[in-house]
């Protein structure tokens, strides 16, 4: 069923009784071409682009739990394409490319939003580093603006511009920035693999990898054996749980991040504000929740929920922004575990084990590079050869000496 | 969270900074055959396990010691607190 204005009209007329589930719901077979263990946003985008780009067939999506589940349901929101390095930036602006033809590609409301971001710094050495940044982005295709003080103000006149440790002096913002409904995003995926055959089967966890001769031969489940010619595991958050499967040690540590709404209010902020300073960010959903969130807790955590210090921490960042923001209520929290690795950057390869492929290491930027990783890791998968945006992210980078480190923090996966 | 300090007693782990995993104490020798590929998977390389997870924390805002704390990654509880002197003498280093 295609989506159109027309459709909803139709049906509003006649009682929606013409809309059917979304997907399907199969049974496992036997075996299959390819076999993408994890249903979330990177997982359902990547038998996407296989099916629809690539042009396989035989594709089935292992979820564990069910679809969109994961991180893709637990994330801020976010969509930009600011990095600094050659390695990512490219990839990064391919991702934002493809989220702006998404929702036509796929037939589905991303509810996709380029509302803009900005990224608030306090010090002339500061707004150098931000210039040296824009210009890294213009020069790889991306957009870019450097923002004065006063500019700032008429976007946003309720920050607190002479906050005595950190004064706004200006911003780099990024227009094509902003926002995308992240559970339509997976639904979309989701529902577009589904359409051109690939089976989507949940509740399925996996939980061995046969493998004889340095080769795989299928994955043991919670439904039973699938066996499958070559295996993609997207499961960021729990990638060491399951590639260990496999016999790998990988360069990555899950730890939890911590994400906030607030209470409904009228609306305040436009696009999307970070405050790297004061380890803050914030933007407002459409339902009118300020949606806002800071640093990871900092230590190894699969519990999907953090601690109270970094609550306080996220607070004393929004009110040292925004004053105004200590009278809204806070609605929810919660966690999500990310695959913090040892740069920071992601991890799109092949492996050890021939027909094993892997994809994770998204840190906490995962989102955004929702269908760039779903496209990179297909063209992967289905060439054996890394799609030019993403032929740094190997697994020899740390031995190699190529390191993508955005923060230069080392190999420190909680300063990340 | 809270660490419960064998010199000190219970201490908020805000106090403390965490390094990570507590295998980071094993380091290679420098020396031997392969120590380039055994120190990649010293500095780079982690079992992140989804469980029991004995880990390094330094207790900054406090008397600057080392510690291996034995935690569980997925439900945060504690069960062991140990000077980090004490386990890495046990591994026989700095005699």
């Amino acid at each position: 069923m295609r989506y159109s204005g027309l459709r909803v009209i139709r049906e509003a007329l006649t009682g929606h009784r013409g809309w059917t589930p979304v997907w399907r719901d199969p049974a496992p077979q036997a075996s299959y071409d390819y076999v993408i263990v994890g249903g979330g946003g990177h997982g359902l985008a990547t038998a996407y682009y296989l099916a629809k780009e690539f042009r396989q067939a035989r594709i089935a999506v292992l979820e564990k739990g069910y679809l969109g589940g994961g991180n893709v349901g637990r994330n801020t929101t976010i969509i930009r394409s600011n990095y600094l390095l050659d390695g990512n930036e490219p990839f990064y602006e391919f991702s934002m490319k493809l989220w702006e033809g998404m929702e036509q590609d796929f037939n589905y409301n991303a509810m996709v939003s380029q509302r803009g971001i900005i990224n608030l710094f306090h010090t002339d050495a500061a707004r150098d580093a931000a210039t040296r940044r824009g210009n890294a982005m213009i020069l790889h295709g991306a957009d870019a603006d450097i923002l004065d003080r006063e500019q700032v103000r008429a976007m946003y006149p309720f920050l607190n511009f002479d906050n005595a440790r950190f004064p706004i002096k200006g911003a780099l913002m990024q227009r094509r920035g902003g926002t995308a409904r992240h559970d339509a995003v997976a639904w979309g995926y989701a529902r577009g693999a589904d359409l051109r055959g690939v089976d989507l089967i949940q509740n399925c966890e996996v939980t061995g990898m046969r493998i004889e001769a340095g080769r795989i031969l299928g994955v043991e489940t919670t439904r039973g054996f699938i066996g499958a010619k070559k295996v993609g595991v997207a499961v960021a958050g729990s990638s060491s749980r399951v590639m260990a499967h496999a016999g790998m040690r990988l360069p990555i540590e899950s730890h939890v991040l911590q994400a906030f709404v607030s209470e409904g209010l009228k609306p305040l902020i436009d696009g999307v504000m970070t405050f790297g300073a004061g380890h803050f960010y914030v933007s407002q959903s459409d339902k009118g929740g300020l949606v806002f969130g800071g640093d990871i807790d900092g230590y190894n955590s699969y519990a999907q929920r953090g601690n109270l210090p970094v609550i306080e921490d996220v607070a004393e960042g929004g009110m040292a922004l925004m004053p105004m923001i200590g009278r809204a209520r806070l609605l929810r929290t919660w966690g999500g575990v990310m695959d913090m690795s040892m740069d920071g950057s992601p991890i799109i390869d092949k492996t050890h084990v021939e027909g094993l492929y892997f994809n994770g290491g998204w840190c906490y930027g995962g989102f955004k590079a929702t269908p760039a990783s779903g496209w990179c890791f297909a063209h992967l998968l289905a060439t054996d050869r890394p799609h030019e945006t993403g032929t740094a992210f190997r697994f020899d980078r740390f031995m190699r000496g190529l390191a993508i480190d955005e923060k230069g923090q080392g190999p420190t996966p909680n300063l990340h | 969270m809270i660490i419960n300090h064998p010199l000190l007693g219970p201490r908020d782990a805000q106090e403390f900074v965490y390094l990570g995993d507590a295998r980071l104490i094993g380091r290679p020798d420098g020396m031997d055959e392969g120590a380039a590929q055994a120190f990649h998977d010293h500095v780079f390389l982690r079992d992140n396990p989804a469980g029991e997870h004995r880990e390094l924390w330094f207790h900054e805002q406090g008397d600057r010691s080392w510690l291996v704390v034995t935690r569980n990654t997925v439900t945060h509880e504690i069960t062991k607190v140990e000077l980090a002197r004490d386990v890495a003498r046990a591994l026989g280093r700095s005699k």
